[in-house]
């Protein structure tokens, strides 16, 4: 096909391409095609918009006031016009009739083509809630939705947002620096989880709250309230109702394909195109945010620009095939430096290096996978983002600068500097290491010398990484090169994610006042993004201990047991045992037992060694009913299944028995009903004894009281275990009141100091008997407060969970997801 | 017409970072995860080990640990990771428009026409 020289020649003699969309897709296509081939079509463009081509990506800006429509337009009519390009604007096309080759317009114009191309883009995702087309809810696309936002930010009030993506918050931020109170609603518990883990999520989330927004994460909006004939405000599904002036749905974009689908045109998600970006009609092309190609649909800007190339190659006879974008995005707020790129979802074979560094409010993580660079997330410095996307998309082997690579490309690349022991040795003796402590390389040196050969002793002896724990790498690197491979292991960390000790957890959650598992990971520099299944419930724990009734629980990071409230058995079934206060129980209660055992199918019914009865193999999905059936005879969780207080377990005492010298039955009860519910670091034992006899066994249980003519012997620590450990005497007390007050004293004082799932009987070995009585018995207050902790700790824990579920809490963890009936046809004979 | 692809409902119906479960024909279960970053996976509900229902495990990242002796499997490829050596069955799964989808073929088994068994039987 013979091109005319020069477009000055007659229209009809070139070919006609018609493109539909007037966007950034669109004309970038036509830019790309001109500045191959300016003769080669006599081009006319649709759009939608009754404007020129602007810059879409950059309304944002517009909307934060830091930039006028003016400033964002790409082309202005004299462009057209000079490349003789008919722009039909405010018309867009209705209708594709592929048979005769033409497009129809809105007002009924038609357009013959050649070749046609669509870049129709995308459209945003209105969630389908009532109230969704009330005045006053508008989406975030084009210009117009701009002005309707300035408009309502000139009179002032809230805003709400709902989505916390990337254009989520580019509203809110717009709208907040106009003067509005903003809330974002979104459904995810991580702010932009496309783009950020949980880490950087949390960083961003907390600035943002800084600046006077409020953020409800894990929000699923149920409607949006009407006031007046206009939006008034959001109600939330958990039926909290935020005002809101204006409500902008941000919560994401769709391919806009009515056009081509209506044509004929293979769809899918997007236009379904080929590496050339022509679509199932040689004749058709498509770009942009609309098309999909090998499977993917983009929706961000860079993907575009290659598309457009591979589009006007082909167009023009040098085809060059488009192959795919890996992508990367930089929040546009200003003052919030965040970049992420590639895939950091965490792949089979991938590893994370993870730098974090509390006091600057940095998270860099960068996913290494086959000694390449696979992803990157980085909050606080954002300066070598394009470095690491470099890397990325080149594919380069990064085994040689592996050591430096998190530190960036000053420190990667700088030759010595390359190993990180050898930065180290290069920094002078007056160089400060550790900036919480003020104490600098020759201390540190000085002190590994004195004999400190471990990261604990030098922490010990000269504090350095003794506080915060971001230096904790650079005092590694000193302690090898000053001892070469003499480095004492240091105590057990708490898991492979962190270099903390359990205590060191536990100390810094109440010192810096950490209140949840995201915080905590980020200000004591977890060095993976989510953490682990070792170090998520020690977590939780801890921080339930730390903050009574302020901590939300997790119920991600339970353990099945506690999250479900029973027994997982081998088989996947469940096992359920119901509280019986000190063993006692009566005929009605044995009678709905019995009931419940017929009635879901308990193959297996057994008294356990904590006096009361164990059904087996109840199946996930009965739990809750079989729990309504318990709580109706009155009997609550035994949490047989928890990290928790287990059973108080008695012998019949002073009421029955001929030797008993007190009441032992009633004893046990009460304290069975003052520690219920209570979460411990691992499963808590009790028994109550009438006498030395000790028929309860009391003294291999984690608290266990022995009842004498003059009193109560209080012991702790005894285990039945893998390691049989009788208790130790703690103390004896006169009466029921002192016993259940040195009880309440003493598990507290084990939930408050004890590593996870570590057993009272280790505990007391590690800590030592006189550790302990010297905490309870050395200061008359100590009890006290102790106890009192403890029942305040209560106040919030003793709910029961089976009575919450049979209510139908939390619904999801026990039904599945849906179900699938097979089909069955019938053939007629 | 029936589709390639099987709606199982919204994905808002998993909580982030958790898994339902999808009872299928035999007895079986698929377990449909989603992670904390929005991502859903599909996997037989069994791990290699000694089948324990992945679908109660911890999730991180992209691994979830069985609830009965701690292995940790590969949402993606359903391998164990570390020093465990096992596989559990993938199921092809994907999210449209917020709707998660299961292939057809891999969670309903093929559909074998009445008239056919009968004539089993006779012959029998």
């Amino acid at each position: 096909m013979n091109a005319p020289a020069s477009f000055d020649g007659a229209r009809g003699t070139r070919e006609r391409l018609v493109v539909i969309g007037n966007g950034m897709a669109g004309c970038r296509a036509v830019e790309e095609i001109l500045a191959r081939d300016a003769g080669r079509f006599a081009i006319t463009i649709f759009g939608a918009e009754p404007r020129v081509n602007y810059n879409r990506i950059m309304l944002s800006p517009v909307l934060a006031g830091e930039k006028t429509f003016d400033e964002i337009v790409i082309n202005t009519q004299d462009w057209y016009d000079a490349n003789g390009i008919t722009l039909i604007s405010g018309d867009p096309v209705t209708h594709i009739d592929r048979e005769n080759a033409m497009v129809v317009s809105a007002s009924g114009r038609v357009e013959p083509y050649d070749r046609l191309l669509i870049a129709t883009g995308s459209d945003p995702f209105i969630i389908p809630v009532p109230g969704k087309d009330l005045p006053g809810v508008v989406t975030f696309r084009d210009l117009d939705d701009v002005d309707k936002m300035l408009a309502a930010a000139e009179q002032g009030g809230d805003a709400v947002v709902i989505g916390g993506g990337l254009l989520g918050l580019e509203a809110a931020h717009g709208l907040s620096l106009r003067g509005m109170k903003v809330t974002v609603v979104h459904l995810m518990p991580t702010l932009m989880e496309r783009q950020l883990d949980e880490a950087a999520g949390y960083l961003l989330k907390a600035e943002l709250e800084r600046r006077g927004q409020t953020i409800l994460t894990g929000a699923d909006t149920e409607c949006l309230l009407e006031r007046d004939g206009h939006v008034g405000g959001v109600r939330l599904k958990d039926g909290r109702e935020i005002p809101a002036n204006i409500v902008v749905m941000a919560v994401g974009i769709r391919p806009a394909v009515g056009l081509a689908k209506a044509a004929g045109l293979e769809v899918e998600r997007g236009v379904v195109v080929d590496d050339h970006m022509v679509t199932s009609d040689p004749a058709v092309m498509a770009v942009g945010e609309c098309v999909q190609h090998r499977g993917a649909c983009y929706g961000l800007v860079a993907p575009l620009w290659d598309m457009c190339r591979s589009l006007a190659d082909g167009l023009t006879g040098t085809p060059n095939g488009y192959e795919g974008s890996v992508t990367s995005t930089k929040l546009k707020v200003s003052g919030i430096d965040l970049f992420s790129a590639g895939d950091f979802s965490g792949s089979d074979g991938s590893e994370d290096i993870v730098m974090r560094d509390a006091a600057r409010g940095l998270y860099k993580r960068v996913v290494v996978q086959d000694n390449k660079v696979i992803g990157a997330v980085l909050y606080g410095d954002t300066a070598d983002g394009n470095w690491y996307f470099d890397l990325l998309k080149k594919g380069e082997d990064i085994s040689d600068i592996r050591e430096a690579l998190i530190f960036g490309q000053a420190f990667a690349s700088g030759g010595a500097l390359a190993d990180p022991n050898a930065a180290v040795a290069a920094l002078s003796d007056d160089a400060e290491i550790c900036g919480c402590n003020g104490v600098s390389k020759g201390q540190v040196v000085a002190c590994i010398d004195g004999g400190a050969h471990s990261l604990d002793a030098v922490r010990s002896t000269c504090k350095a990484s003794a506080s915060c724990g971001s230096c904790t790498g650079l005092v590694e690197s000193l302690l090898a090169l000053t001892l070469g491979g003499a480095v004492e292991s240091g105590p057990k960390t708490l898991c492979k994610c962190t270099s903390f000790t359990h205590d060191d957890v536990r100390r810094l959650i109440l010192e810096k006042a950490l209140k949840s598992i995201p915080e905590t990971m980020q200000e004591l520099h977890w060095t993976t993004p989510e953490g682990c299944a070792s170090c998520r419930p020690a977590l939780n724990y801890y921080l339930l201990c730390a903050w009574p009734g302020e901590y939300e629980d997790d119920q991600k990071s339970r353990f099945v047991n506690e999250r479900l409230h029973a027994n997982i058995q081998k088989d996947g079934t469940y096992s359920v045992v119901p509280r019986m206060w000190g063993g006692l129980t009566t005929p009605n209660e044995l009678r709905a037992i019995a009931d419940a055992a017929e009635k879901y199918g308990a193959r297996t019914v057994k008294v356990t060694g904590g006096q009361r009865i164990d059904l087996f193999g109840i199946h996930k999905e009965d739990l809750p009913a079989i729990w309504a059936d318990l709580n109706a005879a009155g009997m609550v969780s035994g949490h047989a299944y928890g990290k928790a207080l287990r059973t108080v377990k008695t012998c019949v005492g002073s009421e029955w028995c001929r030797f008993g010298t007190q009441d032992s039955t009633g004893l046990g009860v009460r304290i069975e009903r003052m520690t219920w519910g209570s979460w411990m670091p691992h499963k808590f034992k009790i028994a109550v004894s009438g006498c030395p006899r000790n028929c309860a066994e009391a003294t291999i249980k984690d608290f266990g009281v022995v009842c004498v003519d003059s009193g109560y012997e209080l012991h702790i620590g005894g285990n039945g275990g893998i390691h049989v450990r009788a208790t130790d005497l703690l103390c004896k007390v006169e009466t029921e009141e002192q016993a259940l007050e040195m009880c309440a004293a003493f598990i507290q004082l084990y939930r408050e100091d004890a590593h996870y799932l570590e057993r009272t009987a280790p505990w007391v070995e590690r800590k030592g008997l006189e550790w302990i009585k010297a905490q309870l018995l050395d200061n008359p207050e100590a009890v006290r407060k102790f106890a009192a902790r403890f029942r305040l700790s209560q106040k919030y824990s003793q709910v029961d969970p089976w009575a919450e579920r049979a209510g139908g809490e939390r619904a999801d963890l026990h039904q599945h997801i849906a179900e699938v009936r097979p089909l069955h046809v019938e053939t007629i004979a | 017409m029936i589709g390639k692809w099987l709606d199982i409902g919204p994905v808002t119906q998993i909580e982030p970072g958790t898994a339902r479960t999808l009872p299928v024909a035999g007895g079986e279960e698929i377990a449909v995860f989603r992670t904390m970053t929005g991502d859903c996976y599909a996997l037989v509900n069994k791990c290699p080990h000694k089948e324990g229902p992945l679908s109660q495990g911890i999730v991180h990242g992209n691994v979830v640990t069985c609830p009965l002796h701690n292995w940790n499997i590969s949402l993606k490829t359903g391998e164990a990771l570390g020093d465990d050596h096992g596989c559990v069955p993938t199921v092809p799964l994907k999210v449209d428009a917020g709707r998660i989808f299961l292939l057809r073929e891999a969670v309903v088994p093929p559909v074998r026409p009445a008239v056919a068994d009968a004539a089993t039987d006779k012959a029998a």
